[in-house]
């Protein structure tokens, strides 16, 4: 498959305009201007393209929702949060290719006549954030963005708009409250931000490497695109892989690459040869996998029937020197530091499991903390507002399930498996 | 207040304004001070006990004094198996540094970080807004001594 996503990064001037264009770059955003945006939208819908921040709702499906709602003005933001542990797949392309980032969201903007969009970057990425300013300004510069762009009527302006480290902004409705300026708490839908989103209005919401699938779909049109992976929710896929390999990183590879094929070829299997133990496929929030799982191909459909899901798409693979007791208080600890405190058993509940995960994980564990931590995780379970806390009842359901050996040899040696 | 002008044209109200208006009086201030807080809801015509709100909501918000350089350390999943918790425990034994804390001379200010998006070579930090990566017991402090 042909680098599309990650084209140029190799390059240390990437992000600049020049380079971008050179390659082809804003040729693209030229002949969706010459389309109709409605058929854009088709396209789009045709193309098969699933979002890449998490849910894999089908984009098309999204975009249409938002133009049938008649309110004026529409927003566009791209959901740079990138805050799922394990995550960091989006940002290559801030930093290194941003005028794709940024000629996929004129794009989108035109099919959904939207003439105002804003980029929610976590404030974890500070660099990306000078990289984004500068190439917004080449864009205006260049009249990709500002005022009837390229001579077409259209107007759209794009600003960064910086987030404040907290996880829960990543949620969609969360973000919308965060970018009004308000504490980042998730609103309850429906309405959906489509129809009441930013400041009231139809808002569009999209992870940032599903905005930049927009130029390759327009590129090489719904039918080719779809011949890219898996058919069922195709197209390029940023698999970032972390954890025990020999070569950690991002990877595109096409959608349904498996799971094998990721860590044994491309990122060159575990680390000194060492024995794989356990893998998450799509960062902390998604199920864990055990060994036998690893021939499921890496996609929204594919994964489900293994137990797991897509996710982010981070890949964390650990072997046998990690204690996966230690792994999941962690990723709870986690959880509990970013519950955003609107609902209860999200609360309340996951700082409980983590008070219990920390004394079977420093050895003061108790006969029945085990179903005590499961009788704790389904009393969170579809109680809470948003997937939070969900999110984080499935890590320790799952960890349990998948490696109960673990949690009772801490519980009886009153110490770790690994150490011993 | 330029900065803030500036700022104010990307939002169709004053409110959206606050985040970045947070962000430019935590530069100013060096931290989110009674003063600073004050000078954020002056500048958005906002009531203070809103800008207060939603500044406690966010981590990057400091709401107290730091020291000159701030360390912010991952130890999420990734960097914790790779060593990130011994990294915190050598912070303390060689600067008597404690997550949350500053050092005496007010040199570093530490805050532990959940993933800061650099897993694939852990354990990561970012020193005020710099990114360092692959780190160890040893290139720890070439990098910290680095910061005066
Ligand atoms: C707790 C939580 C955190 C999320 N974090 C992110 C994130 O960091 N980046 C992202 O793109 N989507 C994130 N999402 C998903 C968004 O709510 C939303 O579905 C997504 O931005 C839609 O874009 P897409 O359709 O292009 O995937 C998160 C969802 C939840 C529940
Ligand atoms: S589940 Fe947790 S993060 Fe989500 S709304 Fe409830 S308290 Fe907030
Ligand atoms: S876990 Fe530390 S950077 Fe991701």
């Amino acid at each position: 498959m042909e680098i599309f996503l990650l084209k140029n990064i190799d390059n240390p001037e990437s992000h600049r305009i020049q380079v971008y264009q050179q390659t082809g770059g804003y040729e693209q955003l030229k002949k969706a201007l010459s389309m109709k945006p409605e058929d854009i939208i088709q396209e789009v819908k045709n193309s098969g393209l699933r979002g890449r921040g998490g849910a894999g709702f089908p984009t098309g499906m999204k975009w249409d929702f938002a133009s049938r709602d008649p309110k004026l003005p529409k927003y566009l933001v791209c959901n740079a949060d990138e805050g799922e542990p394990g995550t960091f797949k989006d940002r290559p392309i801030l930093e290194k290719n941003p005028h794709l980032l940024i000629e996929g969201m004129v794009i989108s903007a035109y099919a959904l006549k939207a003439e105002r969009g804003y980029i929610y970057l976590r404030g974890e990425y500070p660099h990306a954030k000078v990289v984004l300013e500068e190439a917004i300004r080449e864009a205006y510069e260049s009249g990709f963005l500002g005022q009837d762009i390229l001579g077409s009527g259209f107007s759209f302006d794009l600003s960064v708009h910086q987030g404040a480290g907290a996880y829960i902004c990543g949620e969609e409705t969360a973000l919308i409250d965060s970018l009004e300026g308000r504490r980042g708490q998730p609103r309850i839908k429906p309405p959906f931000p489509v129809n009441v989103g930013a400041w009231g209005m139809p808002t569009v919401v999209n992870n940032v490497e599903t905005l930049s699938n927009l130029p390759l779909i327009i590129k090489i049109g719904a039918e080719e695109y779809k011949k890219i992976g898996n058919p069922e929710c195709p197209g390029p896929k940023l698999y970032c892989v972390s954890g025990m390999v020999e070569r950690p990183g991002v990877y595109e590879l096409p959608m349904g690459t498996t799971l094998k094929e990721i860590i044994y070829e491309h990122c060159g299997g575990i680390k000194g040869g060492g024995q794989l133990k356990a893998v998450i496929p799509g960062g902390i929030s998604t199920p864990v996998l055990t060994p036998d799982k690893i021939d499921v191909q890496m996609d929204f459909v594919s994964l489900p029937k293994v137990g797991s899901m897509l996710g982010s798409g981070a890949v964390m693979v650990f072997d046998e020197s990690v204690c996966l007791v230690r792994v999941c208080w962690r990723a709870i600890r986690f959880f509990e530091h970013e519950s955003c405190g609107k609902c209860t058993p999200c609360r309340e509940g996951v700082g409980w499991m983590r008070t219990v995960l920390e004394r079977i994980e420093s050895g003061f564990g108790r006969k029945g903390d085990i179903e005590l931590l499961q009788d704790i995780a389904s009393n969170i379970t579809g109680k809470t507002f948003c997937p939070l806390g969900d999110g984080a009842a499935g890590v320790v359901l799952n960890f349990i399930r998948n490696f109960p050996e673990e949690f009772d040899y801490h519980i009886q040696n009153k110490k770790c498996m690994v150490e011993a | 207040m330029e900065e803030i002008k500036e700022i104010l044209k990307r939002y169709p109200d004053r409110r959206g304004a606050l985040l970045p208006t947070l962000y430019i009086m935590q530069r100013e201030y060096g931290w989110l001070s009674q003063e600073a807080l004050q000078a954020a809801a002056d500048a958005l015509n906002l009531p203070p006990a809103t800008v207060k709100g939603v500044a406690t909501f966010y981590a990057m918000y400091r709401h107290k004094p730091m020291g000159r350089h701030l360390i912010q350390l991952c130890t999420n999943v990734a960097c914790m198996i790779m060593g990130a918790e011994r990294l915190v425990d050598l912070l303390k034994e060689r600067y008597g540094l404690e997550p949350g804390g500053t050092t005496e001379d007010g040199r570093f200010s530490l805050v532990i970080m959940e993933c800061i998006g650099a897993c694939d070579r852990a354990p990561a930090m970012l020193v005020d807004t710099d990114f360092h990566a692959d780190l160890n017991e040893q290139n720890l402090f070439e990098i910290l001594e680095q910061y005066k």
